[in-house]
């Protein structure tokens, strides 16, 4: 029988029930491979549910460092009767599958080309363990040290991770190391260990760290100076604030009285959040929150107003898959043109796309200066792949001799000397952004009215036209000047004047360069083109003028981005072949390369390129 | 309303003990309707401020949307304000209260501003004891779209398209006092006499001060057969008393009335007094003050003036163990923590 062989190259997949205490054997496991110095990439899918339905956590292990999904299973470990059926006919063929063997498995779902392999996890854990609650949770630990020895891993590697794990509670750690060994020596006598797929010491990771981008963005915003947090609980964005509270109480508790030099509010709706945020920025504090999609939705009346007063607002959006409810655990990149233009009338908001854990902390501190310079939301894009999975990224960095961008405030002394009338809307230097003042400055100076109706320059109330529209021009050279403050894009050109581009953004980024990488060893040179941030600058328009194809990966239905490139570059839509993937898991490297090679196969064959933009535009 | 308000002051105009006059507590001309209840709540509003010496850029007004809403324009012009979104000034003023814990937070709203679209935010305020005067100016209709009943209508109540409300009134007051409100008081607009020390209390008060104003709408609601209307409501206007607020370190001086008297100090040494006219009531007790409420509505009365204080309440910032600089006071170097500790908790992804 044919058997999938490889070192440090493989995916392996864990099919567990909820609610088991499978999450912290399996993330044992990753990040044990981390520690053998080789790059690994997990990726959680789990139920909107805390107990007993189906959760899989997908780990991939390269030595090449390519951590977007790759498709495809190599080891199934099915700890799942409701799911094995379907988890065993996922295994690519020569592949393995490792099961409980306490009962035997169903015949019916046997595969001739798949190598099973059995172990009596719950067997061993009751002569074992006594207390029914460890019988249940050392059963994965079991798993985690029979997977080391079929595997190689390294067993002093994970000794270190329980004595870690368990640091202060260190009763804990005999029991694990005995459940890891349990496993261990089970699979060593019963089978020719290693397997096919295997692990071997690298020095591949170098100084990187495993995290996930919310806990990432939860500490950006303590760098970046947030002192009030307002949320309301939604997957997948609930453990950015959890990580703001959890550092807040290291770091930002005064040592002499134990004040608190933050606040953290949990409102009781995302109406209610928002507005605090948008109340504490107005009265000179930086201010963030954290949603998904639903989130926004209930968002947008509050983030017009920010728009239209010009109120400095930071809005983390962790994406999930939707229209409503939709499917709250499953990442996508589907609230673009939702946030683009949340609110009614005319208004536009500034977004960032992070695409790792150290982006989505130097974002996060930079939607501070932003917002705060700009006078206006500025919304970061994550997703819940970016979000909530431990992700392998550059360690993060902070320069300390970098100050806080506060933007136009004039302080007391400023409105001391002034000898004109203060104007909170009045362009003084013809960038579009005027000056504002913090409530309690100035005794008599600097006061003015705040108000999502139309106003004059000096923020008295109007319905005069042209003062309404003089105020709209305005921002929108407010918008032009954001275009050079946004980060701008990462191009990677192939170097050999390729007619081939491909756009892309956030956690599409490792499984397009996977795919663009594989593609050029084959000879097809293809440029890229990672959009950061919006509004667009020039970059963008260039890279599409200087392409005569242009692929735009996403992660939604509608290739929202496209709609968002053709309506603010004035671009023909027929210009991009969306390559969309929309089904809850995040994009693969392998759909890209065969949806780029569908066409570039074809290249000489135009009308190809035009039926399909057709069809995806319908 | 007034269009024209005189340029000119006498110069003797009284000084407070900032040395300010009542003028520089005035905002814009109102451009409420002639006889608006609303207008005279800011004259009470400015009065207030005036006789407590309250610097007024210390003060900051919010509210939502509506003609109560609209009232922030018209008092305190030297102050920042904030005329928000429909029904969600709570959340604005706690955001800014939470930035600076020392300003001073008024907040107007109106029945459907509070009553209807932003009941959810008001009741969660209410909870979190946010230190701040909320007023809401209460005509039991929707004035700026023309009239329609709002949820504080009384059953039976009809304005002015004589159409009788057929839906249970909320009662602002005693929503107040069952989640925990630390200050409420009800009044009405053509009382300055009770309104004003009232608002002053109000404002001396740490946490949430909750005064429901019933504030008619002469233009659509002010009708014979309305709850809400001038004649209505004085004839059926009961008082748990009168209210004396006196400031610390100001001698007091007020001539009292023969018969029982309460006497509260608030945090910062300020005292209110007050005289009851019904010896039932018992202002430091919820339960009284809810069954009053209660009373006084089975004989078709009105009751007014101060219901109930906690005079030893938590606010939000208390609750929290923020911070006694204001968050926006806080210095970088007191936010950031900087590459060194940044070193180590990469060191903890590892």
């Amino acid at each position: 029988m044919k058997r999938i062989e490889a070192v440090n190259d493989f995916v392996i997949k864990f099919a567990n029930v909820n609610g088991t205490g499978s999450a912290s054997a399996n993330n044992m496991f990753a990040k044990a491979v981390f520690r053998m110095g080789l790059p690994v990439s997990p990726k959680n899918i789990f139920p909107s549910n805390i107990q007993g339905l189906p959760t899989w956590y997908e780990v991939r292990v390269s030595e090449k460092g390519y951590l977007g999904r790759r498709g495809g299973v190599d080891m199934m470990v099915g700890m799942n009767p409701q799911s094995m059926a379907k988890d065993i006919k996922e295994i690519d063929s020569g592949g393995y599958f490792f099961y409980d063997s306490s009962k035997p498995l169903d015949l019916r779902m046997m595969r001739s080309d798949v190598h099973f392999i059995g172990v009596p996890l719950k067997d061993l854990c009751q002569r074992e363990f006594s207390d029914p609650r460890q019988q249940q949770l050392f059963r994965n630990v079991i798993y985690v040290g029979a997977l080391a020895a079929l595997l190689d891993i390294e067993f002093d590697v994970l000794r270190g991770l329980v004595s870690d794990q368990f640091r202060g509670k260190e009763k804990l750690i005999t029991p694990n190391v005995r459940a890891l060994e349990l496993g261990y020596h089970y699979a060593s006598e019963h089978y020719s260990c290693p397997l096919g797929i295997r692990l071997e010491r690298r020095d591949a990771v170098g100084e990187q760290i495993l995290i996930d981008g919310n806990t990432a963005a939860g500490l950006g915003a303590i760098y970046g100076g947030a002192t009030v947090a307002a949320w309301y609980p939604i997957t997948p964005s609930t453990s950015v604030v959890d990580g703001f509270d959890k550092y807040c109480k290291r770091l930002r508790i005064d040592p002499g009285s134990g004040n608190k030099n933050y606040a953290i509010v949990q409102a009781e709706d995302e109406l209610a959040a928002i507005g605090m945020v948008i109340g504490a920025s107005w009265n000179g504090a930086r201010a963030f929150t954290a949603t998904s999609g639903p989130g926004i939705s209930l968002m947008s009346e509050f983030l017009g107003l920010a728009y239209f007063a010009e109120i400095p607002t930071v809005l983390i959006d962790v994406q999930r898959a939707g229209p409503s409810t939709g499917m709250p655990t499953r990442t996508q990149q589907s609230d673009i043109l939702a946030c683009a233009y949340a609110s009614h009338g005319d208004t536009k908001h500034v977004l960032l796309f992070p695409a790792t854990p150290r982006e989505c902390f130097e974002m996060t501190a930079q939607a501070f200066d932003l917002a705060e310079s700009l006078q206006t939301p500025v919304i970061m894009l994550t997703d819940l792949d970016l979000g909530m999975n431990d992700t392998m990224s550059p360690p993060l960095v902070w320069d300390d001799t970098r100050e806080y961008q506060r933007g136009k405030v004039f302080n007391e002394e400023q409105l001391e000397a002034m000898s004109e009338r203060f104007g909170r809307y009045l362009d003084i230097d013809d960038d579009g952004i005027p000056y504002r003042t913090y409530p309690g400055t100035h005794p008599s100076k600097g006061a003015f009215f705040t108000r999502g109706t139309s106003r004059d320059e000096y923020a008295v109330y109007t319905e005069d036209g042209d003062a309404y529209e003089k105020n709209m021009q305005r921002l929108l050279k407010k918008w032009d000047t954001a275009k050079q403050r946004v980060p701008a894009p990462e191009l990677i050109k192939a170097g050999k004047g390729s007619k081939i581009g491909v756009i892309h953004f956030g956690t599409s980024r490792c499984a397009t360069l996977e795919a663009i990488d594989s593609l050029q060893a084959e000879g097809v040179a293809i440029d890229t083109l990672r959009l950061r941030g919006f509004p667009f600058n020039k970059t963008v328009d260039a890279f599409i003028e200087e392409h005569e194809t242009v692929f735009l990966v996403e992660q939604n239905r509608d290739a929202q981005m496209r709609t968002l490139l053709v309506n603010e570059c004035l671009i023909s839509p027929r210009q991009f072949i969306p390559i969309l993937n929309y089904n809850g898991t995040p994009i693969t490297a392998k759909y890209i390369r065969e949806e780029i090679l569908l066409v570039v196969r074809g290249d000489n064959v135009r009308p190809l390129r035009k039926q399909r933009s057709v069809k995806e535009s319908v | 309303m007034s269009y024209i308000r005189p340029v000119f002051r006498h110069p003797d105009l009284p000084r407070n003990a900032l040395g300010f006059t009542r003028k520089d507590y005035e905002g814009a001309i109102s451009t409420l309707c002639a006889g608006c209840g609303h207008d005279s709540i800011s004259a009470a509003i400015v009065q207030a401020c005036f006789e407590l010496a309250l610097p007024p850029h210390k003060v900051a007004k919010l509210s939502g949307i509506g003609c109560s809403s609209k009232t922030p324009t018209y008092f305190l012009g030297n102050s920042h304000g904030f005329n928000s979104v429909h029904g969600r000034m709570p959340s604005v003023a706690t955001g800014a209260n939470l930035a600076n814990r020392e300003l001073i937070y008024i907040g107007v709203s109106g029945d459907g501003d509070t009553a209807s679209i932003g009941m959810g935010q008001f009741t969660h305020v209410v909870r979190r004891n946010l230190n701040m005067m909320y007023v809401v100016e209460n005509n039991g209709c929707y004035g700026l779209t023309k009239g329609q009943d709002s949820a504080t209508a009384d059953i039976g109540s009809a304005s002015k398209k004589g159409e009788p409300n057929h839906f249970e009134p909320i009662d602002l007051a005693s929503v107040a006092l069952q989640l925990g409100a630390t200050f409420v008081a009800r009044s009405f607009s053509g009382d300055r006499a009770q309104l004003v020390p009232l608002i002053k209390a109000a404002i001396s008060h740490r946490g949430f001060a909750f005064i429901d104003v019933i504030s008619p709408c002469v233009t659509f609601n002010n009708n014979p057969k309305s709850t809400k209307g001038y004649e209505h409501v004085r004839e059926h206007l009961a008082a748990t008393g009168t209210v004396d607020f006196v400031p610390f370190k100001e001698e007091i001086s007020t001539e009292y009335e023969q018969g029982e008297s309460k006497e509260v100090a608030l945090h910062d040494g300020s005292v209110v007094h007050l005289h009851k006219a019904d010896p039932e009531l018992d202002i430091t007790s919820r339960r009284s003050a809810l069954r009053l409420i209660k009373d006084y509505k089975a004989k078709d009365q009105i009751l007014t003036g101060l219901l109930y204080m906690d005079e030893n309440s938590q606010d939000l910032h208390e609750i929290l163990g923020t911070s006694k600089t204001p968050l926006r006071d806080l210095a970088a170097a007191e936010l950031c923590p900087g590459q060194k500790v940044l070193d180590k908790l990469n060191e903890s992804w590892r």
